[in-house]
């Protein structure tokens, strides 16, 4: 708006201001728990300022974990999951990629089928063919293990429709020009697409990183030595203690390490994906 | 360096949509074609037909001595300037122009040479670090011929480069494009729709209409002599005035109005009568002349178009400023500046062929 009243100016702060209050304060909460004796929360009321177990409490979390509760230390777990991310995210994109090139810039038969066909899968959740996929990552011997976690949600319909949607905007004289000046398709893949893809690239890999760091169900499914946990499992193994009550110090601490990497990851991507903003033009 | 031959090139579509037919060109060394029509035409499918982006689907193509029909457009010796310039984005002006180089393996320094070369040649050497993005328009066009001289190809090809540009660096570019190519002397097919740019810059035109080829010949043949009515009309500016006529022995009929023709009525019966504006005069009292209605002027400068219409057909005539205009007028022409053509086919009838139009060009002064 170009107007520029005080009142309104504290109106739209005030709204601003609640808006990130409603979503701070609940992590702040967490945090501030994370950093309590596990006998802190049984008067009922909720401490608001940082307590002083916080290096024991993660200490223990990262170090030893929680095994009565069946979950493993916490540095494997991160390990676990951000290995699993980091394959997914990649792998989709590198999969997507080239699925969209190909659809994109080569004329080979059925290929718009072969677009709708992938299309299509966007409709349908992971939920929806769960159980099929396990019976063939089973039969593949691939339960506990990081191909199995991985491969089954490595291709995606998603990125394949954002690559080619980007890919049609790139204007055809831009590869014509690249045939003249003796580039193949491969060369003009690399030297060509890919620089001019980096933004795409960028968003995805957050969005895919995120996907993947987030997943729950599946590996919930298809692990069963803690050896393969990921941390989103792992909260949940904390959080549901069979005899006694919860520890909620550990598991507001396991949140916490939990919701770290994806924060981070888009920290810094964020540069990067502007940068990438502010340079790029077709 | 080298000649271009088209030997009965014909392109049909899958689905079946022909677009071009039967194109017979035989382009020297050296030599700058344009090929100029209305969009459709299939001058941009012949184009791309000699760089190897669209395949041919009938008759060959040769460049040089060598049928080039199944040859990658990157092993034609070809290089090409797009309308859009088609410059990569993400590398530099350097880089730009250094790429087909990079791709054929050229030593590195002599890369360096010939991209400093071409970047005085076109003086854009002061923006060789900077991206596209950070040009104008007229920089951008001299990246992208750039490109195309730091190749040293056997013939350039030019798909409509100056179309986005804007009027006055049109005509500026369009100096420098001719001048460029006389002093490379690089075989030249230029593309454009644009009448005046075509008959700027050609040694010969190629009027295409169609898929086929209406005419060829030098600027001043076609304008002189154009080939069929579609030539006459597409050709000049304003459009040569196309009028029905009927030729009675040695007279011309028009309407009610007659004209004596002086011996060079090609034939009799019914005809398309073409004539130039500036052709077209205010009749003497004492003279035959055709009585015109005036409805409306165009001041050029220079000139002034008044158009009107000789009985019901419209006719535009271009006079000098300074002569009176009045509702009802006579306008004159001479019988020798008259271009008659088939009024079933639109063909040119064979007779009088301006002297203008066989005018050798001027060779260039370098």
């Amino acid at each position: 708006m170009v107007e520029n009243r005080p009142f309104l100016n504290f109106l739209t702060h005030l709204v601003l201001i609640l808006g990130v209050l409603t979503v701070v304060f609940p992590v702040y909460l967490a945090f501030i728990a994370s950093t309590h004796g596990p006998t802190d929360f049984m008067s009922g009321i909720v401490p608001l300022l940082p307590g002083d177990q916080f290096s024991a409490n993660y200490g223990y979390l990262l170090g030893t974990g929680e095994s009565t509760a069946g979950a493993p230390p916490f540095l494997l777990m991160l390990g676990n999951s951000l290995a699993m991310a980091i394959m997914i995210a990649v792998g989709k994109i590198a999969i997507s990629i080239i699925s969209a090139f190909a659809i994109v810039y080569f004329r080979f038969p059925l290929r718009v089928p072969a677009f709708w066909l992938i299309f299509m899968t966007l409709m349908l959740p992971v939920e929806v063919r769960i159980l099929p996929t396990y019976k063939v990552v089973a039969d593949l011997g691939m339960l506990n293990s990081y191909s199995g976690l991985v491969i089954p949600v490595i291709a995606s319909a998603t990125a394949t429709f954002l690559f080619r949607q980007f890919f049609l905007t790139v204007p055809e004289e831009m590869m014509e020009a690249a045939r003249v000046d003796g580039a193949g398709p491969m060369k003009f893949f690399r030297d060509i697409l890919l620089p001019l893809s980096r933004t795409n690239i960028a968003a995805l890999f957050i969005i895919m990183f995120i996907y993947g760091w987030n997943q729950y169900l599946w590996p919930m499914l298809i692990t069963t030595e803690p050896q393969y946990y990921t941390v989103v499992m792992g909260i949940k193994r904390l959080a549901s203690v069979l005899d006694g009550d919860n520890q909620w110090n550990l598991v507001m601490a396991g949140v916490i390490l939990a919701g770290l990497p994806p924060v981070l990851v888009i920290i810094f991507m964020q540069r990067l994906f502007v940068k990438g903003l502010v340079e790029t033009e077709k | 360096m080298a000649s271009i031959d088209v030997e009965g090139v014909g392109k049909v579509y899958s689905g079946g949509v022909r677009a071009v037919t039967d194109i017979k060109l035989n382009i020297a060394d050296g030599e700058f074609i344009v090929l100029v029509g209305p969009s459709g035409c299939g001058k941009s499918t012949l184009l791309r037909m000699v760089a190897g982006l669209e395949t041919i689907s009938e008759g060959e193509v040769k460049i040089g001595s060598r049928v080039v029909n199944n040859v990658e457009p990157a092993d034609r010796d070809i290089a090409m300037v797009f309308q859009n310039y088609a410059l990569y984005p993400h590398m530099t002006v350097y880089n730009n122009l250094a790429y087909g180089l990079k791709n054929r393996g050229t030593p590195k320094a002599e890369i360096d040479a010939r991209v400093a070369e071409a970047a005085r040649m076109l003086e854009i050497t002061q923006y060789l670090e900077r991206k596209p993005r950070a040009l104008s328009g007229g920089q951008r066009q001299r990246v992208a011929m750039g490109r195309a001289i730091v190749r040293k190809p056997a013939a350039f090809l030019f798909d409509e480069p100056l179309s986005n540009l804007d009027a006055k660096l049109r005509v500026s570019m369009r100096g420098e494009i001719k001048r460029l190519q006389r002093r490379l002397g690089t075989t030249s097919i230029y593309v454009t729709h644009d009448q005046l740019e075509a008959m700027t810059l050609a040694d010969r035109l190629v009027v295409l209409n169609g898929g086929q080829i209406e005419q060829i010949g030098a600027p001043l043949e076609v304008y002189h002599a154009p080939a069929s009515t579609f030539v006459a009309s597409f050709i000049g500016s304003p459009a040569m005035n196309l009028v029905k006529g009927e030729l009675h022995g040695d007279k011309l009929a028009i309407g009610p109005a007659m004209v004596a023709l002086n011996g060079f009525a090609p034939t009799s019966g019914a005809v398309t009568v073409g004539v130039r504006a500036e052709d077209l005069r205010i009749a003497r009292d004492d003279e035959e002349a055709l009585p015109f209605r005036l409805e409306y002027t165009e001041e050029l400068g220079a000139q002034r178009l008044i158009h009107g219409t000789v009985g019901d057909q419209q006719i535009t005539a271009a006079v000098s400023p300074e002569i009176a205009l009045s509702p009802d007028m006579r306008i004159a022409v001479d019988a020798k500046r008259l271009h008659f053509f088939s009024i079933d086919t639109g063909k040119r009838l064979p007779g009088h062929v301006p002297a203008e139009a066989k005018l050798a060009p001027v060779e260039p002064v370098i």
